[in-house]
């Protein structure tokens, strides 16, 4: 498939939140503040791609030479929360500052399905690594839009007149269902 | 008894807890798929309940969390590499969302919650009370969908190969020019049931709390 569309694909069309369910309990959950779902969306990102390129490399290279598919399940899950862990680390010690901020949200992210979500994707829809590159990072960069987005609409959702038993996460599920509405007529771009 | 009626109803992982929302919108195409799917969070949960609650007591609080992940990664591995041996075409048509169960926040979050502090008993119990909350509530969004969307009631389809024979209802309601709605097959769909279910319970609740006012 061509590189592009398949960016497009990832970011848009077969968007990781509208149309693949994965990642909604963050998309519902804290995507109340325009900058909080911003540093979520960059957080993702960054383990997203990176355990991509990890998993990716460790199953062509480890599990399907020694005939041990079954335990990428396992594998790539580990491979996730040691990412998290790392990259909490690795911030904490060089980019305080940066850690402060995304510190509330990366402890989250390893049961963000999304994660687990892509790497899983990337082999199951076979890709090479240039396209498994592509797409982990346009499905990221899909995540993020689309929170973003949320998070600006849900503010003036905030302030409008809703009947009682539809607030709260029902709204939100009817603002998703619209979005995914509008997502989906991408296609043929 | 009380524990399993208040997983299903008072404290049902999808409508009340919003829990594990991600295949409960993703599998509900098909009722087939979304039962299915059900039962299999049902026994790994059963399972990694009876595990973590047995060694509650040697799991200190900083590797909590991968310790748990990796029990329940176990039991969805397991289920998985059975299914794809005795039923594959379950298998494929569960797809990404079988390996997902290990971060189901269903799962982790009762381990977390319950089967971390209560007996073995309690936390089976509760485990079976929040499967079968889960199953029927997926099953349900399942049903909506699937007859709006396509008039049509899945029960076994791709397990054929399992049972010997399908049970694939069709036309349930008269078509018209309008029906069925193809739209409640897409994730819109998706989304608008779970959205105006969730709505309906928080207005039972609502109502039955001004009730004891």
């Amino acid at each position: 498939m061509n590189l592009i569309s398949l960016f497009i694909t990832g970011l848009l069309t077969s968007n990781v939140v509208l149309s693949k369910f994965l990642g909604i309990c963050p998309f519902i959950g804290t995507s109340n503040k325009e900058k909080n779902a911003l540093y979520m969306g960059i957080s993702v990102t960054l383990v997203i791609v990176i355990s991509s390129i990890i998993t990716y490399l460790m199953y062509t290279y480890i599990l399907v030479p020694t005939d041990t598919i079954y335990l990428k399940t396992i594998m790539f899950i580990l491979v996730i929360a040691s990412m998290v862990q790392l990259l909490e680390i690795l911030l904490k010690r060089f980019l305080p500052k940066v850690h402060k901020t995304l510190g509330l949200y990366l402890p989250l992210i390893t049961t963000n399905c999304a994660v687990l979500g892509v790497t899983l994707l990337n082999i199951n829809n076979g890709y090479n690594f240039s396209e498994m590159l592509v797409y982990s990072i346009s499905a990221s960069l899909g995540f993020t839009l689309v929170i973003y987005i949320f998070s600006t609409i849900r503010e003036r959702i905030e302030n409008s007149d809703i009947p009682e038993s539809f607030k709260g996460t029902p709204i939100a599920l009817i603002t998703a269902a619209i979005m995914a509405l509008v997502f989906s007529r991408f296609t043929g771009i | 008894m009380k524990t399993i009626y208040n997983g299903i109803i008072k404290e049902n992982p999808t409508f009340v807890l919003l829990l594990g929302l991600c295949s409960a919108l993703a599998v509900t195409k098909t009722v087939e798929s979304a039962y299915l799917m059900g039962i299999c969070v049902l026994v790994i949960l059963i399972f990694s309940s009876f595990v973590i609650s047995l060694i509650r007591k040697l799991v200190t609080d900083s590797v909590r969390i991968p310790v748990y992940i990796l029990i329940i990664g176990t039991f969805v591995t397991i289920v998985e590499v059975l299914l794809k041996e005795y039923i594959p075409d379950l298998y494929s048509a569960l797809g990404i969302y079988l390996p997902l169960i290990v971060v189901n926040c269903i799962v982790l979050g009762r381990a977390m919650v319950v089967a971390s502090k209560e007996n073995v008993g309690k936390s089976v119990l509760d485990a079976i009370g929040i499967g079968l909350g889960f199953t029927l509530a997926i099953t349900i969004i399942a049903l909506i969908r699937e007859i709006l969307g396509t008039n049509t009631i899945t029960l076994i389809d791709s397990i054929s190969s399992f049972t010997g024979y399908k049970a694939i209802y069709k036309d349930i309601l008269p078509s018209t020019d309008i029906f069925p709605i193809s739209i409640f097959t897409t994730s819109t769909g998706a989304f608008l049931t779970l959205a105006f279910l969730i709505a309906l319970f928080n207005k039972i609740k609502g109502g039955k709390k001004n009730e004891s006012n």
